[in-house]
């Protein structure tokens, strides 16, 4: 029951958080956003979704057909398949895996395949150009988001996401690793291509990059994974650097989703307020800046823990 | 004509035509010489005429009464001396049959595409033009519009049909702006456009990419092309106004400006005090509101999705102006010849002194929110820079001719209806960057504002039209009382007013560079030449000069700094 639960958890969360962002961005953008179908719009995301869902099922004729129905799933299923990991609290969680860390990382790396093929298989210009600045945002941000975390793999001991929060019963991770928790959150950012990492999918360059030529449920996958995605970068800040479950009076799974739901809006901020950079200053800013200090905050970190 | 004869005189004794041209010095030129003339007038002669400002031309052979030389066709060249403050109009008489110039390419870059233009509505051939071919109409086209035997309306043309065949000769057609590149294997070809959100409209750009990186850029212009030029010898003087407006779709009546400038100068009409100050203020608010727009979807194209939405906001805080005075919003059409349509109506000075009181720090709170990020300028310093000197060999006019550093401005340098009256500076800036360019823009905005207070403040009273009996459509008050007044009155309205023959231009600083209109009549109660010189065309045409060698996301940074409208590049 308890994957089921979780799927059906996080699924439902990422169609809200499509709502709660329209929503919010309206708030700061002075206007209204959906507000028509159902209380408060919320019946909006049902609505969207039951027209995705009833569209035309097409493939371009010029797109290599059989990459071109696997990226989106790719996207959608490696996903979902890192929230196995998460540990939501004591006692709900998918699996417990000694590698959780690790299986996270693979499947983010995995996702970003799922990206590049779609650019590729859809034989087009625009998506083309797409996928290929998604490879190479993502094989530059992969780089130090890894490094970004072992600080905290150092300090817990394991990679275990539960043994991790556990860790963190004294004092929250984000402490003594606020390097560490930065580049992981801009990495995070760049993983799941959101402004002002949203290059692949540049509006006002590509059209929309690496989907463009996606449609119906085939683009709904890569809409409802974009959220997921958000998500899962939001509950994994929240268990590595800010303690996870653990929290006083409210129980463990309403602080969990108190500080989930707190980065989600926190991306959403994001969104609302920078610009986007250009592509060549994304990758020098990764390779100049983010991986010297996350290679230089996992030295100090080693230092102080072997002293 | 000036006292001492005008160089061109001196060296060419060239005959000059002095009735025609009102304000402008005009000389005819053997098609055999112009060539040597245009390059002494822009290399030679002390205080050079370094900016062709305009190259078009007129099909005669309908001209009632025309003096100077007889000619069938007449191609005009409108050059601009920056030092001298000083236009003159060249003028040379062709045949229409297999009619040919030598081109001036080789002169200014900017010729390329106004001879284009030539070429495609005229029929005219400039002989050594690189890459003479059709520019606003469809490579497929038939005839050249302009020519007076070229039907003005679709009925006149037979019923259009789109079978299969045709329709893939048309695509195919399109692809003649594409080029083998010479290097397949590492080059790319990207049609953006027509249908981009980055374009800002139908426009398409072929572009050759080496990587992201753009090796050339082949802007495909006519998509919007709607024959306005046409439209203007067709319609009575009067009935003209509202398709000036939809020239520069954000500048609402800064674009009739101009147009009823030249008519009343064609006409000797002067205008009321009253009627001058509500055009400026009208004008300076179209001004701040197309600003606005550039302001947030600049912003957009960068990537920054919130500051469109607070423009737009105040930009309709505008409109709620000029609808409560014109009772339009983007398209008025409220400028008339000799005033305006009405005079203002009651409480329309708290509305615009709430709107001066509401924008300072609307705008101070948009510099912090776009000017001064550090994403914004890392995308826009040093973007697509170019040089005074650059800005003027391409034609370049407006906010990006002043972010090179030039402070040249219609309104202070040749200050035409009424602005003289008014207080304001003259925003530059140094780099000549797309942020420079900006830097301008907002600068102007705040200009605008001011001129606007002082309108406010010293809106003269009297009439909104001037007494005059071109004025139209005439003062009703006096029609019912006697007989001349009422034929008046009655003819003015049913076949629009005779503007007497005779040649006029008047450009303007308009919110995109300078628009200019120059108006042929023949004292008739159509014009019988419209020619409509926007900013956009020479700005959109130095887009690849300024974006070879940068980036996509360059060339979507340098789009949106230029500003263009592209019903103001097709008309």
């Amino acid at each position: 029951m308890m994957p089921l639960a979780i799927l059906l958890g996080v699924v439902t969360f990422a169609g809200g958080l499509v709502w709660a962002e329209r929503r919010l961005l309206a708030l700061w953008q002075d206007r209204y956003g959906p507000n028509r179908v159902g209380p408060f719009g919320l019946l909006q995301v049902v609505a969207d979704a039951i027209k995705l869902l009833t569209k035309e099922d097409w493939v371009p004729p010029f797109a290599d057909r059989a990459l071109f129905v696997l990226a989106p799933a790719l996207v959608m299923v490696t996903a979902l398949l890192s929230f196995a990991v998460v540990p939501v609290a004591p006692g709900i969680g998918v699996v417990g895996s000694n590698v959780g860390l690790l299986f996270f990382l693979a499947m983010t790396s995995m996702g970003a395949w799922g990206v590049v093929l779609a650019g590729w298989a859809s034989n087009s210009k625009y998506s083309l150009l797409g996928g290929l600045r998604s490879a190479a945002q993502l094989l530059t941000y992969e780089a130090f988001m890894g490094l970004s975390l072992c600080g905290v793999v150092i300090l817990a001991g394991s990679f275990d996401l539960r043994e991790i929060v556990l860790a963190q019963r004294r004092v929250w991770f984000v402490v003594p690793q606020i390097v560490g928790c930065l580049t992981f959150l801009v990495a995070g950012l760049a993983a799941i291509h959101r402004l002002p990492f949203d290059l692949p999918e540049a509006e006002a360059e590509l059209v929309a990059g690496y989907h463009s030529e996606y449609s119906g449920m085939k683009f709904a996958m890569f809409f409802v994974a974009e959220y997921v995605g958000i998500t899962l970068i939001s509950a994994l800040s929240a268990v590595l650097f800010f303690g996870g479950w653990l929290g006083p009076v409210l129980p463990p799974i309403v602080w969990f989703f108190l500080k989930t739901s707190f980065f989600v809006g926190f991306f959403i901020l994001l969104r609302a307020a920078l610009p986007r950079p250009r592509f060549d200053q994304l990758m020098a800013f990764g390779w100049k800046v983010m991986l010297p200090v996350s290679l230089a905050n996992l030295l100090v970190t080693g230092a102080i823990v072997l002293s | 004509m000036e006292a001492p004869a005008h160089p061109i005189v001196q060296r060419f004794a060239a005959r000059a035509v002095a009735d025609e041209a009102r304000d402008v010095p005009t000389f005819w030129i053997d098609a055999a010489r112009i060539h040597e003339v245009l390059t002494f007038l822009k290399d030679e002669v002390e205080r050079p005429y370094r900016m062709l400002y305009d190259l078009t031309a007129i099909d005669e052979r309908m001209r009632r009464a025309a003096p100077g030389p007889p000619r069938e066709m007449t191609v005009v060249y409108h050059l601009l001396s920056l030092e001298r403050n000083q236009d003159v109009r060249l003028k040379v008489a062709v045949p229409s049959e297999a009619p040919a110039v030598p081109t001036a390419t080789d002169i200014w870059p900017s010729a390329s595409w106004y001879e284009r233009e030539v070429w495609d509505m005229f029929g005219v051939k400039f002989d050594g033009h690189p890459d003479l071919r059709r520019i606003l109409m469809p490579p497929t086209w038939r005839g050249h519009p302009l020519r007076k035997d070229h039907p003005a309306r679709a009925t006149e043309m037979g019923v259009f049909e789109l079978p299969d065949e045709r329709a893939q000769a048309e695509e195919e057609a399109m692809r003649s702006a594409e080029r083998e590149p010479t290097d397949s294997t590492r080059i790319l070809t990207l049609n953006l456009g027509p249908q981009h959100p980055g374009t800002h409209g139908v426009l398409r750009i072929v572009l050759d990419l080496d990587g992201e990186r753009i090796v050339d850029a082949r802007p495909d212009i006519g998509f919007h092309h709607r024959g306005a030029e046409k439209m203007g010898e067709r319609q009575s003087w009067h009935t003209f106004i509202p398709y000036t407006d939809r020239i520069d779709y954000l500048g609402g009546v800064v674009n009739e400006l101009p147009y009823l400038l030249a008519v009343e100068a064609l006409a000797g009409i002067e205008v009321p005090d009253r009627a001058k100050v509500i055009r400026i203020m009208l004008c300076e608010l179209f001004r701040i509101a197309s600003h606005l727009v550039w302001y947030g979807t600049f912003a957009q194209d960068l990537g920054a999705l919130s500051p469109v939405f607070y423009m737009f906001t105040d930009r309709e805080r505008a409109f709620q102006i000029v609808e409560a005075i014109c009772g339009a919003r983007m398209h008025p059409g409220w400028f008339r010849i000799g005033g305006v349509a009405q005079d203002l109506p009651r409480g329309w000075d708290g509305l615009v002194r709430e709107f001066c009181e509401h924008m300072p720090d609307r705008l101070r709170e948009y510099d912090r929110m776009v000017m001064k990020n550090p994403i914004f300028q890392a995308r826009t310093r040093g973007i697509g820079a170019y040089t005074t000197a650059q800005a003027i060999e391409w034609g370049v006019t407006g906010p990006g001719l002043r972010a090179t550093g030039l402070g040249w401005d219609f309104r202070k340098k040749r200050p035409y209806g009424g602005y003289d009256h008014f207080e304001f500076d003259i925003p530059t800036a140094a780099a000549g960057d797309s942020y420079a360019r900006a830097e301008v823009r907002v600068a102007e905005m705040w200009q605008s504002l001011r001129i606007i207070e002082q309108c406010v403040n010293d809106m003269p009273g009297g009439p909104v039209k001037a007494d005059h009996p071109l004025a139209t459509p005439p003062p009703k008050e006096r029609a019912l009382h006697d007989i001349e007044a009422l034929i008046t009155h009655f003819l003015g309205v049913s076949w629009g007013p005779v503007i007497p023959a005779g040649e006029a231009f008047c450009g303007v600083e308009a919110t995109k560079g300078s628009n200019g209109y120059y108006l042929v009549s023949d004292g008739d109660v159509h014009p019988y030449r419209v020619r409509i010189r926007t900013p956009s065309f020479p700005h959109m045409q130095m887009l690849p000069a300024i974006s070879r060698g940068l980036m996509v996301s360059d060339l979507v940074t340098i789009l949106g700094s230029i500003d263009f409208v592209l019903a103001d590049v097709d008309r």
